[in-house]
């Protein structure tokens, strides 16, 4: 079916999707790596001029950066474990013979389906204020001191809200995943008087393999990127508390207004982002035919 | 399902999946609970739910503040309008790859799907001085633009899956037939097509709709969607919580309820065909 002229007319097709996607790809990134070494602040105009890596330097080197990456990561890989363990033990119990298995799935969806800024408005202002916040009346009605959640535990609020927003996701794939696992299998198994766990970590879980491959990927790509959480809640404080690499890169760009070191930022980011894309493509690869 | 179950294991489960469910909804619920109540309510301590005063106040109230129908409308311009352009460049590409695949096909999606690795704010400042030198700053052409370029390889990449379920040899019958390629289009490829259209564009809607980045660091006023309407909402000081959740309830509502439509599609969709 292929013949000369389909391939050119597919070509042809194919053609304004790679444009446009090489040039988004492209165009910033040339301009971000053009402008990681220069000095250039949106304050002192006039001054721009070339300074190495000069900019790589004030990033590395300083305190919050450590901090960013650290938190970065603990954010990934937080919401990461809470969302695979918890999604696979909701999956499996929504998978059991109840009732209202339809109303239960659109139930278990909807806060993936709140944007963002709303889902951290919601439990900034709704639960975790430390004097309005439902969480806070439980305090007192436990006869304790309501907790200040985002002031002396934000990274731990703000892990907690991002799986709220994807536990939901994680446990629809996993859910969707059980479904079609074949259930003659697992009942010759039981028969045989293989026990529950074993049932389950022999059986289901090599079964969900794929499953997980995929929600990791996508959940990283999302997660790598979280910014209105952050920004909505804690701006991330106290201090650099709360800071995880791309609010670190947007505060000096919008707020410090500087451009140099933010393109560095920028740059450094997308390097790391490279590092961990690489292994996840070959993960997906394997799991995806294309 | 052959399996035996007793009612009471049935009773058990299903009790226990109910209170997971619900303790994972309750954040929305309570949030759409709140937004009926009067301000004083709503802040009241203990928390009132029996008792409650309620009232559609804070409805008409954050309707009626003069810019709420601006954000909303910027939602709906710059979520359907990415969409629609995503989905013209991305049809012809995703169908080609599909009906005439090359040896470099599965690599081209690949890349595609890797440009989404990228962090956005890798690239925010040059998108920042682009978008004020060419005056898209803060234009809902501007934003459009932008959420079709980061959602395209998804669009590309869930209408693939969808045509590569197409049989090719419905058009070669057709064709043995005698059927011009503009029937073979019209009458055979485009029923078959529009499910997987309906549904890729259903769920870049959503996405579109709930993006938080470019939204909020590409606009200030005159674009800015419900997004950066509920970021600039936060810490609210004593007396906003109903208004708070009104907006907020408003600003969910249209998205929630098309997801409820699409979940089945959501799995599939998102997870490029890998889980169906």
């Amino acid at each position: 079916m292929s013949t000369h002229s389909s391939r050119t007319a597919g070509r042809l097709m194919v053609s304004p999707s790679v444009i446009v996607l090489f040039i988004w790809m492209v165009v910033p990134l040339a301009i971000t790596i053009f402008f990681s070494f220069r000095f250039y602040r949106l304050l002192s105009p006039g001054r721009e001029r070339w300074v190495g890596f000069d900019n790589y330097a004030w990033f590395l080197n300083s305190p919050d950066f450590w901090v960013a990456i650290l938190n970065t990561l603990l954010l990934v890989i937080g919401v990461l474990i809470i969302t695979v363990v918890f999604g696979i033990l909701i999956a499996l119990l929504i998978d059991q013979p109840v009732w209202g298995q339809g109303i239960l799935r659109i139930l278990v969806i909807s806060p993936f389906f709140v944007m963002p800024p709303v889902a951290a408005s919601i439990w900034e202002n709704l639960f975790m204020h430390p004097q309005n916040g439902l969480l806070a009346a439980a305090s007192r009605g436990l006869g304790q001191e309501p907790i200040l959640y985002l002031e002396a535990y934000p990274m731990a609020s703000i892990i907690f809200i991002v799986s709220w927003e994807w536990l939901p996701f994680a446990t629809l794939i996993l859910l969707t995943a059980l479904q079609s696992m074949s259930s003659e299998q697992l009942e010759a198994a039981e028969m045989d008087g293989a026990s529950a766990f074993n049932r389950f970590r022999f059986m289901t879980l090599p079964h969900l393999k794929r499953a997980i491959t995929v929600v990791v990927l996508i959940q990283t790509i999302f997660l790598l990127g979280i910014f209105g959480e952050i920004f909505t809640t804690t701006q991330g404080g106290p201090g650099s508390a709360s800071t995880t690499l791309p609010y670190m890169i947007y505060k000096q760009a919008l707020i410090a207004k500087d451009v140099g070191r933010a393109a560095a930022g920028g740059i450094i980011a997308v390097i790391l982002a490279n590092i961990v894309a690489i292994g996840l493509m070959r993960a997906i690869g394997k799991n995806i035919d294309a | 399902m052959a399996r035996a179950v007793t009612t009471q294991t049935k009773v058990t489960y299903t009790i226990a999946a109910w209170a997971v469910a619900l303790l994972i909804f309750f954040p929305v619920l309570w949030t759409i609970l709140t937004s009926f109540k009067t301000e004083a309510s709503a802040v009241a301590s203990p928390p009132e739910l029996l008792g409650a005063d309620w009232t559609l106040q804070n409805y008409t109230d954050v309707w009626a503040r003069s810019d709420y129908p601006r954000f909303f409308w910027n939602s709906v311009w710059i979520s359907i309008g990415s969409t629609l352009l995503g989905l013209v460049i991305a049809i012809p590409a995703a169908w080609s790859m599909a009906f005439v695949p090359g040896k470099r096909t599965k690599d081209l999606l690949m890349w595609m799907l890797s440009t989404k690795m990228m962090p956005a704010v890798g690239v925010l400042i040059p998108m920042y001085l682009i978008f004020q030198k060419t005056g898209l700053f803060d234009t809902r052409i501007g934003l459009i633009l932008a959420l079709m370029l980061i959602n395209l390889p998804i669009i590309i990449w869930m209408l693939y899956t969808y045509f590569k379920e197409i049989p090719g040899e419905i058009l070669e019958a057709a064709r043995m037939d005698g059927a011009s390629l503009k029937n073979e289009i019209l009458y055979i490829l485009t029923p078959m097509a529009v499910p997987g259209i309906a549904s890729t564009l259903l769920l870049n809607v959503i996405l579109a709709w709930n993006e938080a980045f470019w939204t909020i660091t590409l606009t200030t006023i005159n674009a800015a969607p419900l997004s950066a309407f509920i970021a600039s909402f936060s810490a609210p000081q004593g007396l906003f919580y109903a208004k708070l959740s009104a907006a907020s309830t408003m600003a969910i509502a249209p998205i929630l309820i098309l997801g409820w439509f699409s979940q089945k599609q959501l799995v599939r969709g998102l997870t490029f065909g890998a889980v169906k």
